[in-house]
């Protein structure tokens, strides 16, 4: 017996359609399970006080200042370098040998998995230039991680530019470099922030990468060699040792938010970028 | 700019050009030379294929870690694979791109949650679920699965979507006019036309189950035995190089090294198949 097309068709629409109501039911539901249980928890207190006895009592204040420097410290490491990178790939050379091996070592770096680079960091950061259990460490190491992301989302923004901007740059007399810096990066800056943007939101989010560079003190840090313990470290430690599941929800509402504050603001940046554009 | 001239930006940048390419030999070796010579004066058989995992006793078998992160990407999968898939389709297909404009973004977003609240929502809502309806531990293959299927949702369902919508137009427009039904033109062409793309999104996808660690410390339970049921506790590669990482010394760290380079070459075998699909695809274009 044959099934008459236009069957076929309905009951393909529907189970396309239920299979993406539930994928979109799921996804929205982690969020508002944990701003629901976690919204109660947060206060001015939890979030500007230390916390007390292993994060069992107190707020996460230290761990908000760690979650704030490390993403900041790995951006202004990969920026310079991955913003760089993508000047040279599309201003400054052609289509070779050499840029597809970068183009491929970029992309492989991306799909490392981040307990690849924590083994990494801490052999190289924290073991081998003996800067220990640091900020700098787990800085340096979440700048490599960042790193293909900046590279990839400038090149995609500097791309976007209209050849004609550079043209005229070039036939009022002006250098490549002068051209780079005065017309390309300007127009493309909006892309490029948001690929920041992005490096910050995957930052704050990362766990396994930190935990071995950075290590998980909970004391304030006193200089770039002080240890320090991020948001998601102190939400692993508090949700995996049952110290505190109240504590454990506060803190994973605090991270989410963050995480989509940062993320938000890449996107509504980035289209902005495409509304001046067209 | 005048101090360094032009020649002297141009060799600035090419020198900022190979960071990438230098972190990610960097790694390699680092990685490579502290887990490799572990592997040949262990034994490269018993290192993969014993399933004696005892540190304290100078036992390194991680064959049932091998086992474990092979079920679990599969399961990972099977739950995130065809559900990803469809979901592009629908989006990119059915649904009024002034929806997808708003819908893509926050499929995107849910890429940015940490994997650490993954893993903490396995804990607090699947792993009780499993307990109480199918029994065990809760903790177990079955609960990974789920969660790391849920995980690679995002990356599937947008990298899908892109390559979905790249197909041209004209593709469509020939089959519609030649009596094809929406449905048989979606299965037919668009979805044929889109393979590699699709392909490569489930690539990418597996390379982020495989890699993924602290949801699936959370969630597996983490005994290193090769599992006789989804229901069973089971400890995947990436877990076991974190648990003991923060106590290992000697020949235990090395070990844990090595685990990390067996992960590392599959990752890598993973990811190039992934970027050759994709450049396929470009190319065709």
């Amino acid at each position: 017996m044959r099934v008459p097309p236009r069957h076929t068709q309905r009951l393909a629409i529907a189970v396309l359609g239920g299979a993406t109501l539930l994928t979109l039911a799921v996804l929205v539901f982690i969020i508002f399970f944990v701003l629901e249980k976690g919204l109660r928890i947060i206060n001015f207190d939890f979030l500007l006080l230390n916390s007390e006895d292993m994060g069992k009592a107190g707020g996460i204040f230290t761990t908000i200042v760690g979650s704030v420097i490390l993403p900041l410290l790995a951006i202004g490491v990969a920026a310079p370098l991955g913003i760089g990178t993508a000047v040279y790939l599309t201003e400054y050379t052609v289509e070779s040998k050499l840029t597809k091996i970068i183009r491929f070592g970029t992309d492989c770096l991306a799909g490392i998995p981040s307990i690849i680079f924590g083994l990494f960091g801490f052999i190289f950061f924290v073991t081998m230039l003996e800067m220990g259990w640091s900020i700098l460490s787990g800085g340096l190491t979440l700048a490599f991680m960042v790193l293909p992301t900046i590279i990839r989302t400038t090149e995609e923004a500097i791309k976007a530019v209209p050849k004609s901007y550079r043209q005229v740059s070039f036939s009022l007399g002006a250098t490549r470099w002068q051209t780079v810096k005065k017309v390309v990066l300007p127009n493309a800056l909006p892309g490029i922030v948001t690929g920041i943007m992005l490096g910050i939101g995957r930052s704050i989010g990362e766990t396994a990468a930190v935990i071995f560079t950075a290590g998980s003190s909970l004391r304030l840090p006193g200089s770039l060699f002080d240890s320090t313990r991020t948001m998601s470290v102190h939400f692993y430690i508090l949700a995996r040792e049952g110290i505190s599941t109240d504590n454990a929800y506060g803190t994973a509402a605090t991270l989410i938010i963050a995480v989509l504050l940062v993320n938000l603001s890449a996107y509504w940046m980035m289209n902005r970028f495409i509304a001046k554009r067209s | 700019m005048k101090l360094i001239g032009e020649a002297g930006v141009r060799r600035i940048l090419l020198g900022t050009a190979f960071s990438a390419i230098s972190a990610l030999l960097l790694i390699a070796l680092f990685i490579l030379n502290e887990g490799v010579p572990f592997i040949f004066s262990y034994g490269i058989n018993e290192f993969l294929l014993s399933s004696d995992w005892d540190p304290q006793a100078n036992r390194f078998g991680i064959y049932p870690m091998i086992v474990a992160s092979l079920w679990v990407t599969l399961g990972a999968m099977i739950v995130g694979a065809p559900l990803g898939v469809a979901g592009a389709v629908f989006l990119s297909e059915f649904v009024p791109r002034s929806v997808m404009r708003v819908v893509k973004p926050t499929i995107e977003l849910l890429a940015a949650i940490p994997s650490v609240v993954y893993g903490f929502i396995g804990v607090m809502v699947l792993a009780p679920l499993i307990r109480t309806y199918l029994g065990g531990p809760g903790l177990s293959l079955l609960a990974a699965c789920i969660i790391l299927g849920i995980m690679i949702l995002p990356t599937v369902i947008s990298i899908s979507i892109d390559s979905i919508q790249a197909v041209p137009q004209s593709y469509r427009e020939g089959s519609l006019a030649l009596g094809a039904t929406v449905w048989q033109t979606i299965h037919m062409v668009t979805i044929r036309a889109a393979k590699s793309g699709i392909i490569a999104s489930i690539i990418l996808g597996m390379g982020r189950a495989i890699g993924e660690t602290m949801a699936v410390i959370m969630v597996a339970g983490n005994a290193a035995k090769i599992p006789h049921s989804t229901l069973d506790s089971v400890r995947s590669l990436t877990a076991n190089i974190a648990l003991e990482m923060s106590y290992a010394t000697g020949l235990h760290r090395q070990a844990l090294f090595a685990t990390g380079v067996i992960l590392f070459v599959v990752i890598m075998i993973l990811n190039s198949f992934a970027i050759m699909a994709i450049r396929k695809r470009v190319a065709k274009k």
